[in-house]
């Protein structure tokens, strides 16, 4: 039966480098980047998950059918997300119509 | 008619040869997997909603975690990767001890990871910040951030962790089934699918918690 | 009808029906084609219940200050009847029956790749339908299939919970038998069946599987979400604590837009089916149909114009075809006319200009049930028909068949036609009374809909009778192409004697001698 066989010690390396990368990425979070602090978390978080990816999961040594199924999936979700941030993102493009307004009584809940 | 001497161990009658069918067990798993990412991706959408819309509140609700146990917790799973990874190594060298060992300690440290998370939980609750349960954190919030808000937060904090944990059980209940079948010999050379189908759920919940432990522990802006 | 040249053998005495007997036999199934007969049991039993809720509904509509319930009770029907309608019946439908029953048979496979998961799926079908069917006959909801925030999650005092529960669970169904549908196509073709030459039934469920893996969870995690925020009253969804309706909407409608073409698309595959079998001639345009089929799942908002395609090749494969009006025909042109009318009405809703008059109103209303009852309705029945004699060994009566068809399409039109009307003139949709001058069109709406519903009752009362004493079928008779009919009727549990090995194109319908009853 077909299926390649990783060596131990890639397995190992994989591992030391996720180690580092969470120290990495939780040192980080102690240091003032403004905005960056979140890109350079993201960054590495995707790092962290692109070594799960190839090499705990074999992707490295699989098929095109398996990464297109991956790539699908991000994909979808990427949409997911922005197609939602690009309401949150433009509610304050459109003035409110005359008269419309946040209203002094808001509703309570019944409960 | 399929011939009776090609039918190795473990092969199921639909199929025509194991190769097959580790190639459907696999693809089934990574499509299964490509489910969760939505459904995951659906508390992700939301969580970027109101992270981008409250950050003051959602900075204040990240500061009362600690971040001691949560890095630690993603290094415990980082571990269990590896020996997952090694399990299946394992599996496919045909080391039967091997294959125990690794999967009992991909347990136990699946166990440590949700123990630790249970010591977090505990302290939640102990300080009252479960939304819905009298939300009241004892931390002055700083002006500019709202209790509902920061209410809110903590949704998103239990509602991701409290799936991705039951996710982790579920794993568990895996790996208990996996090394039950290991123990009896039954993972060689020419058949270890339900291992590296197994491994790959468990890296899958692995990744979830990568992204979880930056966007729930470090946004605190603490510096 | 000819019996004499294709068939293979007379039915065997041992298939799958009779394979094993007793009820631990089919519960504990994992056969496909017993699976996809559990499926047709629940199915048919919940679409009469959403269809109970239609009926109630139209008598109600005859008197424009209601007839027959209180405003509440109205919107508890016109929500039950949306959430059963989509969620247990149209979604699943062609692909958890006919789907299940055909992928295999179709690439000349002996059971789908997961034939347990298989009937997993099934069960959690079943508990989702037990959790939909305690809400109505425990107070019922009355949000609207939509569900929308903060209304469902905040005010409503109706079960909520349990039907969002009964949803949320049976997504978990769709998501198995998509899974198992993808991998099953991938892996465990038969020699020689390429992609290009599979029929393009396939192609379908295919696409209709690959929506149901990428948006079933968003809907899952979004009905969980509201859940949770009616138990803990935590402000996810409402805006008084700071949560935002309109999230609720986008993940709503991230699964919510291309589950309409999860309901849609499987019945475009039946259709080019039954066209080809009928019109005794191979598809026109085969690579245009298959690929619009993936153009309507991934591209979803251009739907307009692949659908176009297909209506297009579809005439082009009836022109200068030799056709027959069986049943199964009646229902597939029907089809062709019945959707292209809702098709094109949906460009009026599209566009913004009109739309600012018509949303809201019936005009929607029509728009939709033109597509899911004109089309996938009478695609599902199409495809039942068509596939019977192999499903159950059984032919039905034709002539029964086709006034049934033919009744259907006029009742259908009946209802749906003046809707179209009273949704220009202004009459909002989801009101339990309306202006007395639409009275009327409501009447003969609610007319049409009592002899729809007479049309669907003919063919429940004559397949059931059929099963018994309808006439033996043989293995082909309607000396169609697939390999599905290269099978005795009913087939074998293992579907084929010996693995298939495929030469011919998919429709190779060439040249026959034509003959038909």
């Amino acid at each position: 039966m077909s299926g390649h066989i990783v060596p131990v010690r890639v397995y190992i390396g994989v591992f030391l480098s996720l180690l580092v990368l969470t120290g990495v990425t939780t040192w980080v979070a102690f240091i003032d980047l403004g905005p960056v602090n979140t890109v350079v978390a993201l960054a590495i978080a995707t790092v962290k998950m692109l070594l799960v990816i190839l090499f705990f999961m074999h992707v490295r040594y699989s098929g095109g059918l398996t990464r297109v199924v991956i790539l699908a999936g991000f994909l979808w979700l990427a949409l997911l997300i922005a197609l939602t941030l690009t309401d949150a993102f433009t509610r304050q493009w459109s003035p409110l119509p005359e008269g419309w307004g946040a209203s002094t009584a808001t509703p309570q809940s019944p409960r | 008619m399929h011939d009776a001497a090609a039918h190795s161990y473990g092969l199921a009658h639909h199929f025509e040869d194991i190769e097959q069918q580790h190639e459907a067990g696999n693809l089934g798993m990574w499509v299964f997997l490509v489910t969760e990412i939505m459904f995951f991706g659906g508390l992700f959408a939301g969580y970027a909603i109101y992270r981008a819309e409250y950050l003051p509140a959602f900075e204040a609700g990240s500061r009362l975690l600690d971040i001691q146990l949560g890095a630690t917790n993603t290094a415990v799973l980082i571990g269990s990767s590896l020996t997952m990874a090694l399990a299946v190594h394992a599996a496919q060298t045909g080391k039967r001890n091997a294959q125990v060992f690794f999967l009992l300690l991909t347990m136990v440290l699946g166990a440590t990871f949700l123990g630790i998370k249970y010591v977090e939980y505990a302290h939640k609750w102990e300080h009252h910040l479960v939304p819905g349960l009298r939300f009241a954190p004892d931390e002055m919030l700083k002006p500019g951030t709202s209790l509902p808000n920061v209410q809110l937060y903590f949704c998103f904090y239990f509602f991701m962790t409290g799936l991705h944990a039951l996710h982790m059980i579920i794993g568990m209940g895996i790996m208990a089934v996996l090394t039950r079948m290991a123990w009896k010999g039954r993972f060689h050379s020419g058949y270890y699918a339900p291992v590296e189908v197994s491994g790959l759920y468990w890296h899958f919940v692995d990744i979830v918690w990568i992204f979880l432990f930056p966007l729930l522990y470090l946004i605190g802006g603490r510096y | 009808m000819s019996t004499a040249n294709t068939e293979i053998a007379a039915a065997p005495r041992v298939h799958y029906l009779n394979a094993q007997y007793g009820v631990k036999s089919w519960l504990l199934t994992t056969d496909h084609k017993r699976i996809a007969l559990l499926y047709l049991g629940s199915i048919t039993l919940m679409f009469f219940v959403g269809g109970s809720a239609a009926v109630l509904m139209r008598l109600h509509l005859i008197e424009p200050q209601g007839a027959l319930v209180q405003p509440e009770t109205y919107n508890k029907l016109f929500t039950m009847h949306g959430v059963v309608m989509i969620f247990f019946f149209l979604v699943p439908s062609i692909p958890a029956v006919l789907g299940n029953f055909l992928v295999p048979m179709m690439i000349g496979a002996r059971d789908l790749a997961f034939p347990r998961i298989n009937l997993l799926s099934w069960y959690i079908y079943i508990i989702g339908s037990l959790f939909t069917l305690y809400a109505i006959v425990s107070g019922g909801v009355d949000t609207g299939w939509t569900f929308y925030t903060p209304y469902s999650s905040t005010y409503a005092h109706t079960q909520v919970i349990a039907t969002a529960l009964g949803v949320f669970i049976t997504g978990f169904s769709s998501i198995l038998t998509g899974l198992n549908f993808v991998v099953t196509i991938h892996k465990m073709r038969a020699p020689g069946l390429t992609w290009f030459k599979m029929p393009l039934f396939l192609w379908a469920m295919y696409a209709t599987s690959i929506i149901f893996i990428l948006g079933t969870p968003v809907l899952a995690i979004t009905l969980f979400l509201l859940a949770l925020e009616r138990l803990l009253h935590v402000g996810i969804f409402d805006p008084a604590l700071g949560g935002d309706p309109l999230l609720f909407q986008h993940l709503f409608w991230f699964y919510s837009h291309p589950a309409v073409y999860i309901m849609i698309l499987p019945g475009l595959g039946v259709v080019s089916e039954l066209i080809t079998c009928f019109s005794r001639k191979k598809i026109f345009g085969y690579t245009f149909v298959a690929f619009s089929s993936m153009a309507i799942a991934v591209l979803s908002f251009l739907v307009a114009i692949p659908s176009a395609i297909k209506v297009f090749n579809w005439t082009a494969t009836l022109y200068k075809g030799s056709i027959s009006y069986q049943a199964p025909m009646i229902y597939a042109l029907g089809f062709i006319g019945l959707f292209t009318m809702g098709g094109l009405t949906g460009l009026f809703l599209a566009s913004l200009a009109t739309d600012v008059h018509l949303n809201g109103t019936y005009f929607i209303v029509a728009h939709f049930h033109y597509i899911m009852v004109g089309g996938a309705v009478m695609a599902y029945l199409g495809g039942i028909h068509f596939w019977w004699p192999k499903i159950t060994g059984r032919m039905y009566p034709d002539m029964w068949a086709r006034i049934a068809a033919l009744i259907i399409f006029f009742g259908f039109n009946l209802t749906f036609f003046p809707q179209f009307m009273l949704g220009y003139l202004g009459m909002p949709r989801r009101y339990a009374v309306y202006p007395a001058e639409f009275q009327v069109l409501n009447v003969m709406s609610s007319a049409g809909a009592s002899i729809l519903g007479i049309g669907y009752l003919i063919p429940l009362i004559y397949l059931i009778w059929s099963m018994r004493y309808g006439p033996v079928a043989p293995s082909n008779p309607y000396h169609a192409k697939g390999l599905e009919w290269q099978t005795p009727s009913p087939p074998p549990t293992e579907n084929f004697e010996e693995v298939p090995v495929v030469t011919e194109e998919a429709y190779a319908y060439g040249s026959e001698e034509g003959a038909h009853a």
